[in-house]
This record gives structure tokens, sequence and C-alpha cells, in this order.
């Protein structure tokens, strides 16, 4: 956890509504582009992060010194070719990059910590909404994201049908299951139960819950991969050892790796930020602010107003599985929105739309330029 | 990009069949040529299903709007004349209930196109006589334990639903090598066929 780097910024100039029935009032959002905006502002593509994403989408981390976590996919000559047009990624509210959340100082001067509001994907939406009507983007010709940056894009496209022409949801659902609140509530609960949460009071100690949210890291890892993929990369195999210790170490290479991505999650992201986004995410339920119909959340879509869309998922992804697409494709087409889907076969399960699937790009550069 | 020129002869009579500005869907569309040749020539706001994701993908790769989908159970999601033209090419006899599928599509579409292999073919007829085997011909290429056409059909039939499901025929063309032939004799001589149909 450390604090924003000097990327870019805005404080949003009005206080943000929340569905919960609280205000944010100067609100900051921390985002970066790529690529330059056209005069008439009509190429700019938001791209929305995942859960434990940020708005380094393309740039190196500032605390890992890593690649963008989507490098791969945004660049010169790439899918989302920033040649071509204005990428905008930012962190959301509630995050730990520059963003406001839990981890940033309330009126008081001191950390909001569990005094944050809770939040949900449209109050992200909200933010993010309020930071392009900042940069004067009326229309954006896009909005892309896998995971929860896909329960954004669709919470954008049914909360504010007006602002996107293209709508591209990889890898995600628009209601979260009772598997998906479960899994984040086993997160929650090893962060709250870590000593060192202290009611999430911990901003003024020298000790955050590190071991509950590298838990909650390890959890929420396994359900980002595939069976397949797990006992491909590491089977049964030892880690730095010729025969089991019979005792608790990382024997198994699994375990290990486990461990390691726990540990590193730990220097970047904040436990009280994980709290707040996974109860976020375990909140979305489109339909349900839609009167329960999902077709009518996106009734601003109907024969051509509004935009068009493309959903993908993966054959291997357990966490938002094919069908939760498929009802979101079911629901557009019942509301007459023009919609493409596609199931892409990868051994990788949800983390699929991170890695190299080359049928994902020619899906995303042909829906993009299309 | 495709043409209507160098479209399969039954994509091509749908094409110029086809009035602009219309909405359309095409139900099993491949890789869109059909699809494509429409948008382009005729400004139609074209949606397509299909089962295969390569197809799919290559579809969504450019620039078209298809839903990787089982049209025996997916067209039940588009709502009642969501469309104004729905079509069918060399798709009806793999359906799980064709005489289901018949409905289906001119419940989401006002008129419907479907194409279909004649199995009544002089060639298949020959075939089955002389050889006694399930004929595997250009048109129906996949020998009987493998193919997708589980619900061989032939001109005959096919007017016989659609009068038992009270649907009107509007128009039929006939192929044989890819060149139309006459309707005379269609059953014996046509090699595939094309029907417009409206509910009546």
């Amino acid at each position: 956890m450390t604090a924003a780097d000097p990327s870019q910024s805005y404080t949003l100039p009005d206080p943000l509504p929340l569905d919960g029935g609280q205000v944010l009032a100067g609100a900051t959002i921390a985002y970066q582009t790529y690529g330059e905006l056209a005069a008439d502002k009509g190429n700019a593509i938001l791209v929305c992060h995942a859960l434990t994403g940020d708005q380094y989408l393309a740039s190196a981390h500032p605390v890992t010194g890593k690649p963008g976590w989507w490098e791969r996919m945004v660049g010169p000559g790439k899918p989302i070719d920033t040649d071509r047009y204005h990428v905008i990624c930012a962190n959301v509210i509630g995050s730990c990059m520059g963003s406001t959340g839990p981890a940033s100082t309330a009126p008081d001067g001191k950390p909001w910590g569990m005094r944050f509001p809770v939040i949900t994907v449209r109050d992200m939406v909200r933010g993010l909404v309020a930071l392009l009507d900042g940069l004067g983007i009326a229309r954006l010709h896009a909005v892309v994201g896998g995971s929860m940056g896909g329960m954004q894009a669709l919470s954008l496209a049914a909360n504010f049908p007006e602002r996107a022409a293209r709508v591209l949801a990889i890898a995600t659902t628009a209601r979260h299951s009772a598997q998906n609140i479960a899994f984040h509530e086993v997160g929650r609960q090893a962060i709250m139960a870590d000593p060192n949460w202290r009611d999430g009071n911990y901003y003024a100690h020298g000790s955050a819950p590190d071991a509950g949210l590298a838990v909650a890291r390890m959890a929420a890892h396994i359900t980002y991969l595939s069976e397949a993929g797990l006992t491909e990369k590491f089977g049964r195999r030892l880690q730095d050892r010729s025969a089991k210790s019979f005792g608790f170490d990382a024997d198994f290479q699994v375990e290990s790796y486990l461990r390691y991505q726990g540990s590193g999650f730990t220097r970047r992201f904040d436990a009280n930020s994980y709290l707040y986004i996974t109860r976020a995410m375990d909140y979305l339920d489109i339909a349900e602010e839609h009167g329960g119909k999902l077709a009518d959340a996106f009734a601003g879509h109907a024969m051509g107003k509004g935009a068009r869309f493309c959903l993908v998922s993966f054959d291997t992804d357990w966490l938002y599985p094919t069908a939760e697409s498929r009802h979101v494709v079911h629901a557009l087409n019942a509301a007459g929105a023009p919609v493409s889907f596609v199931e892409l076969s990868s051994p990788f399960g949800h983390d699929s739309f991170l890695l190299d699937v080359p049928a994902l790009d020619r899906v995303v550069k042909g829906f993009l330029d299309g | 990009m495709v043409d209507a020129a160098t479209l399969r002869p039954d994509l091509a009579v749908i094409a110029r069949q086809v009035p602009s500005g219309v909405r359309v869907l095409d139900v099993g569309c491949g890789d869109g040529a059909l699809m494509a040749a429409l948008q382009q020539s005729r400004n139609v706001d074209a949606r397509g299903i299909e089962i295969d994701p390569e197809l799919v993908e290559r579809c969504v790769a450019r620039g078209l709007s298809v839903v990787q989908g089982d049209a025996d159970r997916d067209l039940a999601f588009y709502p009642d004349g969501a469309f104004d033209i729905a079509i069918l090419s060399q798709t009806l006899q793999t359906a799980a209930r064709p005489d289901r599928m018949l409905a289906e599509l001119l419940r989401v579409g006002r008129r419907a196109f479907v194409s279909f292999p004649n199995f009544a073919y002089w060639r298949m007829r020959w075939a089955l006589m002389r050889r006694g085997r399930m004929p595997v011909t250009r048109h129906l290429p996949v020998t009987w334990y493998e193919t997708q056409n589980i619900h061989h059909v032939t001109v005959k039939d096919f007017e016989e639903l659609t009068a038992q499901l009270g649907i009107a025929i509007e128009s039929r063309w006939f192929f044989t090598a890819d060149r139309e032939v006459a309707a005379r004799g269609a059953n014996w001589r046509a090699e595939y066929a094309l029907f417009e149909v409206r509910r009546r």
C-alpha cells in the first residue's frame, strides 16, 4: 500500500451521490491516458479495470514496476490501438491507487477507514462518468472491461446509454451469484479476522492486516484459474525439495505460488479497499436496479439507438461462466440492441482475458474498429 | 469485402430480394458473407446466430453483430416480430425440430427465406437405389453417422409442412450445380431449394 504517484487525477467538482444514500464530496479520481484525443473527442475508449486492477493499463506500475495489466492488448498497433484511439483508464472510487477510498483522508483529517460509505459498481460508474464530463468527452467510441471492468461497462450502458457507442464486456456478469458472493465473503472474513485489521483503523499503526489480505487474495486467485490450468502449471510437483516435509511448509509448488501471489498483493493493495470493492461487486444486480427485468435495463439501446454490444466468455471460466454472458445477451436481444457474443476456448480460466488468447485480440480489434 | 455477385446462388437470390433498410436475422449465418453483403449494399440492420465459435469470431472481427448460440434453443429469446426478415439457409435439415424452427422463424420475423438441400434430387435417389447407402454429395458431404443433417427433407415434404403449419409460400427458387433451374419437376431435378414464406 503506497500513496498515489504523481499521475493524472481529477477532483470531482460536485458531490457524488451514492446508491447507499450518502454523498461523497470532493472525491478524486486518478487516471492514465494513452494515445491522442481527436479534435472532435470522438476517439476515446474507456477501459475499466478489474477488482484488483488500477489505472496502469499500459504503462509500468509505480509500486511493482511490472508492465501495465493489459499491455498486451493496449498500445500502438495493438488490438486497442493507441495510434488510433485515446484510451482512458481510471482507478475506481473505493480503490487505493490515487482515487478516493477508505485509505484516503476524510474531512476530519483522519483516514476514512470503515467510515467510508459502502459503494456499488454503479457508484464507480458515476465517478467514471463524472471524470468523462471533466474531460469533456460526451460520447465514448467504446467502453471496454473484463471481469469487474465488464460489470462497469454493462452498468454504464444500462445507466448512461448515450455515453458510449460500443460496449465490450469480457468474462463478466450482470449480477453476482451466490457462489461469487460466497467466495468474496471468505476473503473479507480472512481480512477481518486478522488482529492487525483493528476494525479498519490500521493506517496509524505500523502494521496492516497483510496476512488476512494475502489469504483473501490466495482464495480469490484460485477462482481466477482453471483446474486444468493449475494441473498443467503445477500438478503435484514439490517446491525446492525432493520429498514431502510432513509439516506445513509450502511443500507443493502450487502452495508456494499462492503464497507469492498473496504476499505480492499486500504490497500494492489496501485491505479495506478489498472489503469495499468486493462488497460493491456483491451488490451488483443490474436487473434489480431496473425493476427486475434485465432487458428493461437496456431499453435505451433498442433498435439503432444507443450502443453496439459485444460479450465474450471463456469456456474454462467458472467464476463468471458462459451462462452469465448468455443471460446478458438474451436480455440485449429482447431489448432489440445489436449484440455479438462468442465463447472463446482458452485453458486459463477467468484470467484468460488478461492472458495470451489470440482469438480475443481479433474479436476486440474487429469489434472496436468495425 | 463480399458483394452479392460472389455469394452462393441461394444467398445471392436472398440478397436481391431483401429490401433496403429492413431488420434481418440470419440464423446459421456462417462466416457472415450474406450479412456483410446486406449491410454494405442495402443498409440492412443484420443480426446473426451461429453455433460454430470460430465462424462467430470471424463475423465479430468483420464488425457484424453475431451471437454464438444454438438456433434450436436461442431463437426463443428473440421477441415476437423483432425482425422484418428471418433467414435460414441450409440449416433447416440440422434442426432438432424443423417444424418448430419454422414456426419460430415466422414468430421473430414477418417473413422468412428458407433454403435446404433437396433429398429427393435424382442423384440422391440414384445413389440410394443403386448402392443402397446414404448418399454423400457436394451439398450433403458428410457420412450419415457424423452428419449434422439429421432431418433430410424434400421439396414436397417442405411444401406439405408449410401447408400443415398454415404458412404461405410467397416464392420459390430451385438450383442445381449452382444454377437456377425451372420449378417444373423440381422435386426430382433440384439439388437444393429456396422458399420465401410468410405467416398466413
